[in-house]
């Protein structure tokens, strides 16, 4: 059975119904503009407070633990190698002169990394230049077959 | 495969488009989705923030070129939250592509996108210029410079998880757009930012496709220092709160 239902943008999925009217399953696809209309009640009342749209199905698939924050995570890695630092002084393996300097040394390190990151990223841009000449042909095609169709496409 | 084409036929892609003084790119940006989405059900979207130079009169005129129910036009009187909060209100598809009207997205790039997610089954996928295969034109080296420093911050500091934060050219699963916008509340590139990194940890999957982004508008307006200062606000809060 197809639910034939109101709104200029079904007509193109009814026209696709029809064409697959001999397939079992039928009454399946009939239920399709059904599922259009619930995809959105939340959001066709006239002003919803943004923050009490209901969860849609895919965040209960994905979320189905609590995520972390992410300042959370940074903060348990800077305990981490602190406490790996702290080690380091109290068991002098390595003599507490350069131990005292290690933070120091990473920060620059990461701090050199991040230049060379920055660096390599410069040289490795990616450019398009035929793409502005392939652009400049597009739109004069555009114009052309607007300006046919009486769209007004003078420049501003 | 006819699984496949099953799935493709039931799609309706929803592009959403912010306009603002858009009179000549927003006709030839239309004319463009419709030369390269020829077997694909979808509509537009503009979202015009009323426009002085008279965009909404040219989206009219290319309704009566194309048809109403593939053009709409939504015009918004007042600037409350982001436009594609109000154009999602009004997409009827399951899909949802939002892009710029200013010719730095071209549309050919919208069924790369389409291939992408049918081949994957991602929510979201979003466009990347920092990849090979594509690129950008009409940058100088300041503003490469400034773009790849950015980025590098914002990689350090967030571990997003994509290659390109601050590109809004992208195609989402309707509900999962529906998700994240809810809970973002910035303007601007920040906006975009925060969509993708909020997107990223909640788990869903973002596939990426390069695209090319040819600058066009770029010489006329400069990075200034305010623009830098907005940006590094907006990371601060994405570290804090994301």
């Amino acid at each position: 059975m197809i639910i034939i239902e109101p709104g200029s943008h079904l007509r193109a999925r009814e026209a696709s119904l029809f064409e697959r009217s001999e397939s079992p399953k039928e009454t399946k696809q009939g239920n399709i503009p059904k599922i259009q209309g619930s995809q959105a009640p939340h959001l066709s009342s006239p002003h919803p407070p943004l923050r009490s749209l209901r969860r849609s199905r895919y965040t209960s698939r994905n979320n189905q633990h609590i995520q972390m924050k992410h300042i959370l995570k940074i903060m348990a890695l800077v305990v981490a190698i602190s406490a790996i630092w702290i080690s380091l002084l109290e068991t002098s393996v390595i003599p507490r002169s350069y131990t005292w300097l290690l933070p120091v040394y990473l920060i620059m390190s990461l701090g050199c990394y991040g230049l060379l990151m920055v660096g390599v990223g410069l040289m490795l841009f990616p450019t398009c230049p035929q793409e502005a000449v392939l652009l400049q042909k597009d739109i004069g095609e555009a114009k052309e077959f607007l300006k046919g169709k009486g769209v007004d496409v003078g420049s501003d | 495969m006819k699984e496949q084409l099953e799935r493709e036929e039931k799609n309706k892609y929803s592009i959403i488009i912010p306009t603002y003084n858009e009179r000549l790119n927003i006709a030839l940006v239309i004319y463009l989705v419709f030369k390269h989405l020829r077997d694909v059900d979808f509509e537009v979207i503009v979202v015009d923030d009323g426009s002085p130079d008279g965009t909404q009169d040219i989206v009219r005129q290319l309704q009566h070129v194309y048809g109403e129910d593939h053009i709409l036009l939504r015009a918004r009187p007042k600037k409350l939250g982001t436009a594609y909060y109000h154009g999602l209100k009004h997409a009827s598809g399951n899909f949802v592509i939002i892009m710029d009207a200013d010719l730095s997205h071209h549309p050919k790039y919208i069924p790369s996108f389409i291939r992408k997610q049918l081949e994957t089954g991602a929510s979201i996928v979003t466009g990347t210029r920092y990849v090979s295969g594509g690129g950008v034109h009409g940058w100088n080296l300041m503003r490469k410079l400034t773009s790849r420093g950015a980025n590098v911050l914002a990689h350090t500091l967030l571990w997003p998880g994509v290659s390109d934060l601050t590109g809004s050219f992208r195609l989402y699963r309707k509900s999962v757009l529906e998700d994240v916008i809810t809970s973002c509340v910035s303007k601007g590139y920040v906006f975009q930012m925060e969509m993708i990194v909020r997107a990223s940890r909640k788990g869903y999957h973002i596939e990426e496709v390069p695209i090319s982004f040819v600058d066009r508008v770029y010489g006329s307006s400069k990075l200034g220092g305010s623009e830098i200062m907005e940006y590094l606000k907006g990371l601060i809060y994405l570290l804090f709160t994301t």
